[in-house]
């Protein structure tokens, strides 16, 4: 039986009202124990009888046509094959379910995957993959940097609301800047890899995916087979990030590979592949005006960027998503150009949009409150919008003037003083604050709940856990609905064989599956509340007894058999009509060496505003690391890439700097107590992303306060900032 | 070629390309795959295991090097249901959140509170000849050669600094 809900309406509070106990609380991960010991087996790590090893061969040019000569290495030892049919240029498009492109014998930037080489053992496919000859045919009309020459496609529908001109020129006050971001890279700690097993028209995938929903359509496509003859299976995944929202490059190679040699194919990313071939995110060029009046009231707001991506791939990054929600003003105009490059594909990497649209936004807003002669603070709570400023929908709950001053007081804002006023030795110490927003979205899910007599539950989806915590809450959930301990709960993910969840991505994960997995306990409750004799509504489950109507019986006696119930959660009216989205507060307190420039995190405090909070520890874990990838986009994170090729420069773990430990200063997280009713039928809203936004712009805020040095050309490495100290 | 290797207090004897890092020994000839491969190239610390009781990267050394030696990897610590003190506090604190780079944060925090014990001074120690603290920062700098991109970074050091006194740290007390 299905329970299904399309969200057009509030939900009752039912887990304000549940007794268990299980949700709520900071419970440790009950995958934890495998974590820890290193028996929860990652893609690479399954092993299959005859597996042979496949190793990815890399385009040498940025344009033109290859052609491999198999003939060059086909003496070399444990030589099984060389493929290349049906390559994809790079890993698919968050939400994509289509191929990418497959672009045959063309190259269109530097490190495109070609081939695949194919070996007995992993040693032999590397040196067969690096001695392969490939010939070139390179044309000269590759284009790699984004300039004025550059051919870039434009968003025509952007939105242009009142007049921001003459509101910049009425203005008392005004902001009107450039920032920049470099590319970031997900940079997950397991790379992408892919063991494939065919059985006659049957293809079987062992990947690090984030959306096996989507995933399997992207596979089948790009393979030209029926998606209902692959089955993708990613139950522990190292690490996502946007990075494997799409399928990955080596998933067809494998399965080609497999395909052609009868025997499973296993093909593992070097680290160099993966900072090459997956998606990464868009250098942007960021112009961001502000206007107000005397008093800080905002009349306008311009966010107009410039990025980069492949021909074809259909994405862009929404720079200014969080701009057109979060402060109020009349006057407002956005603009997006992409510029056409032959580098690799840009895409999703965690917050896409706000990650770097907040650091332009927020440090803006910092210049204009010095400007006004206010606090920061102040400048926003004053423009926080009764209503989405260009829609005018409702907003569904609104967290930030709260998070703004809750967090201020926790924080000791008000020991701030003025630019380069506090020293401590050879460094400046300073504050920073900025808001947080992050949209928050519900997709359409589905789960399996089963309940047995013994007071054990089963949970299934095709959902992922990323790191996100997705094995707790969705435990814990059923767990709560059901009147169990969370220990008695199992959790099954990540098999597309199972119903159908909405993916890990756009923080989005939480809300609907653990929607899903709320109504299938949902549909349990009301056939144990009818073989109890009560209303739905009166049942109270607690430890595996259930309670109602004068009645009061263990779930054994209730039950002959086990209860299964698929819960179907559908986005629906509530969406449209309200504007839902997380609020947060950032605050940072930096040290910056008075002599050469560097910068300290010596703490930080995200207050955050997303509803209800499932399970405190993992959702903690979750704002820290945004926290911290706040520190490597403010301060180390940017790709570099070759101004004549397109080159990823610094293309591993070692050139490409993202923090470590001794990087990370205190971190302290608080969540505001809140219920959005509109958001879905468990009031929660997304928070890994929402703990990214606005960080780093808090860091170079405070890097300002400091030092008295504003940066705009991210990251804010010593040598942007040592040449402007006095 | 043929090599005889002491993992987690068992003798095996293998026959390996001399191609083989030893983390490729340990993870696809042993298939003790707890010991992870994030970088190939000494740059992540994923691979972290204790090479005659010393942490070193699995992935930077060959394994017919080490004919002879004694290796201890993550599942030489502790298995699910019998944990050891770090790998429980790691559960308690939530200091992972993938889990990929973890197998390799406990086994560098192993070697690293053995340093600390031996008083090996590091680059945020005050005095060189002073027996460091476990301060949090000095956990910090000598936990920086294992990269997390979760970010599980505080709920790490959190773990760490439970965990000391039960995993041997003997001569001081956890500071700060
Ligand atoms: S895999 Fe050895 S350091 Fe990264
Ligand atoms: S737990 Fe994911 S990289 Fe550390």
């Amino acid at each position: 039986m299905t329970e299904h809900l399309k969200m057009d309406q509030v939900q009752p509070r039912l887990l304000d009202e549940t007794e268990q106990g299980a949700l709520h609380a900071p419970m440790p991960r009950p995958e934890g124990p495998l974590k820890v010991t290193g028996t929860a087996t990652y893609a690479a790590e399954w092993k299959l009888d005859g597996m042979a090893e496949g190793f990815m061969v890399r385009a040498g040019i940025t344009k033109g046509r290859f052609k491999v000569d198999a003939s060059s290495v086909e003496d070399m030892p444990g030589f099984l094959g060389v493929y290349t049919d049906r390559m994809v240029r790079n890993s698919a498009q968050g939400t994509a379910g289509t191929n990418p492109v497959q672009p045959g014998d063309q190259v269109q930037y530097l490190g495109q995957p070609i081939a695949v080489a194919v070996a007995d053992t992993f040693e032999q496919a590397r040196d067969i993959a690096l001695a392969l000859k490939v010939e070139y045919t390179p044309d000269d009309d590759a284009h790699v940097v984004m300039d004025d020459s550059a051919t870039y496609e434009d968003d025509d529908d952007a939105l242009d609301q009142g007049d921001l001109d003459a509101a910049m020129a009425d203005a008392a006050f005004s902001v009107d800047g450039m920032w920049t971001t470099k590319p970031h890279n997900s940079a997950a700690m397991e790379p992408h890899a892919t063991l494939a097993q065919w059985d006659g028209d049957k293809l079987t995938v062992r990947s690090s995916l984030q959306m096996l929903n989507y995933n399997k359509h992207e596979i089948a496509d790009s393979l030209g087979i029926d998606v209902k003859n692959v089955r993708v299976l990613s139950p522990y995944v190292g690490g996502g990030f946007g990075s494997k929202l799409g399928m990955s490059p080596e998933c067809v190679a494998a399965a080609v590979a497999a395909k052609a040699l009868g025997r499973p194919v296993r093909v593992v990313l070097h680290r160099n592949h993966v900072f090459e071939t997956i998606v990464l995110r868009t250098e942007t060029r960021q112009r961001v005006r502000l206007s107000c009046d005397a008093e800080g009231k905002l009349t306008g707001i311009g966010h107009e960027n410039w990025q980069a991506n492949l021909p074809d791939e259909g994405m862009a990054e929404p720079v200014d998503l969080a701009t057109h929600l979060l402060y109020g003003g009349e006057n407002r105009r956005y603009g997006q150009h992409v510029a056409m490059l032959n580098r690799p594909a840009s895409g999703s990497v965690r917050a896409p949009g706000e990650a770097v649209g907040m650091l332009a936004l927020e440090n803006a807003m910092d210049e204009l409150a010095e400007k006004v002669g206010i606090d920061p603070i102040e400048l926003r709570v004053k423009n926080i919008p009764d209503r989405h400023p260009e829609n005018g929908t409702p907003f569904s709950s609104h967290g930030l003037k709260a998070c703004l001053e809750d967090g201020a007081e926790r924080f000791g804002w008000s020991q701030r003083q003025a630019p380069k006023a506090r020293r401590e030795g050879e460094w400046y110490i300073g504050m920073g604050v900025a808001s947080a927003a992050r949209l928050n979205l519900l997709m359409e899910s589905r789960a399996r709940v089963t309940l047995n007599p013994d007071g054990t539950a089963l949970v299934q989806t095709d959902m992922t856990d990323i790191g996100t915590g997705t094995y707790a809450i969705l435990g814990q959930i059923a767990a709560e609905m059901l009147g169990i301990p969370a220990e008695k709960v199992t959790v099954e993910l990540g098999d597309s064989d199972l119903p159908e969840g909405p993916g890990s991505g756009g923080s989005w994960g939480a809300a609907s599956a653990g929607s899903a997995v709320f109504l299938g306990a949902k549909g349990i409750r009301k056939k144990l509340a009818e073989r109890l004799g009560c209303g739905a509504d009166e049942l109270r489950l607690q430890d595996g007894v259930a309670t109602g109507g004068n009645n009061r019986r263990p779930l054994a006696e209730l039950m002959d058999g086990p209860i299964s119930e698929e819960g179907h959660l559908e986005p629906g009216q509530t969406d449209d009509d309200f504007t839902q989205s997380g609020f947060g507060a950032h605050f940072a307190e930096v040290a910056v060496n008075a002599v050469t420039g560097e910068v300290r995190v010596r703490r930080m405090l995200a207050a955050m505003a997303a509803g209800r909070i499932l399970n405190p520890k993992t959702a903690q874990s979750q704002v820290w690391g945004g926290q911290i990838w706040g520190i490597g986009t403010a301060l180390t994170e940017g790709i570099e890439h070759d101004p004549r090729t397109g080159h990823v420069v610094n293309n591993d773990l070692a050139e490409y700097h993202v923090p470590v430990n001794l990087d990370v200063g205190d971190l302290d997280v608080m969540f505001i107590d809140e219920r959005d009713d509109q958001a879905n039928p468990m009031q929660v809203k997304g928070i890994g992303e929402l703990g990214l936004s606005g960080a780093g712009a808090a860091i170079t805020n405070a890097i300002y306060n400091a030092c008295g040095v504003r940066v705009r050309d991210y990251p804010a490495t010593p040598d942007r900032i040592f040449p402007h100290l006095d | 070629m043929q090599i005889t290797l002491t993992v987690n207090g068992e003798d095996r004897a293998l026959d390996v390309d001399p191609r083989v890092t030893l983390l490729d020994a340990l993870r696809e000839h042993l298939n003790l795959t707890g010991s992870k491969k994030g970088c190939d190239h000494g740059q992540c610390g994923a691979c972290t295991i204790l090479l005659n009781g010393r942490r070193i990267n699995a992935c930077l050394s060959l394994a017919v090097m080490h004919d002879g030696d004694e290796i201890t990897t993550i599942e030489g610590l502790g298995q699910p249901g019998n944990l050891s003190p770090l790998q429980a506090a790691f559960v308690q604190n939530d200091g992972y959140q993938c889990g990929y780079c973890t197998p390799g944060q406990i086994m560098s925090a192993k070697g690293m509170l053995a340093e600390l014990d031996m008083g090996w001074p590091s680059n945020v120690s005050a005095d060189l000849t002073d027996i460091p603290d476990l301060t949090r920062t000095e956990i910090r700098e000598r936990m920086s050669g294992n990269l997390c991109r979760c970010s599980a970074y505080p709920g790490i050091c959190q773990a760490i600094e439970d965990a000391a006194t039960e995993e041997g740290m003997t001569k001081r007390e956890a500071a700060e």
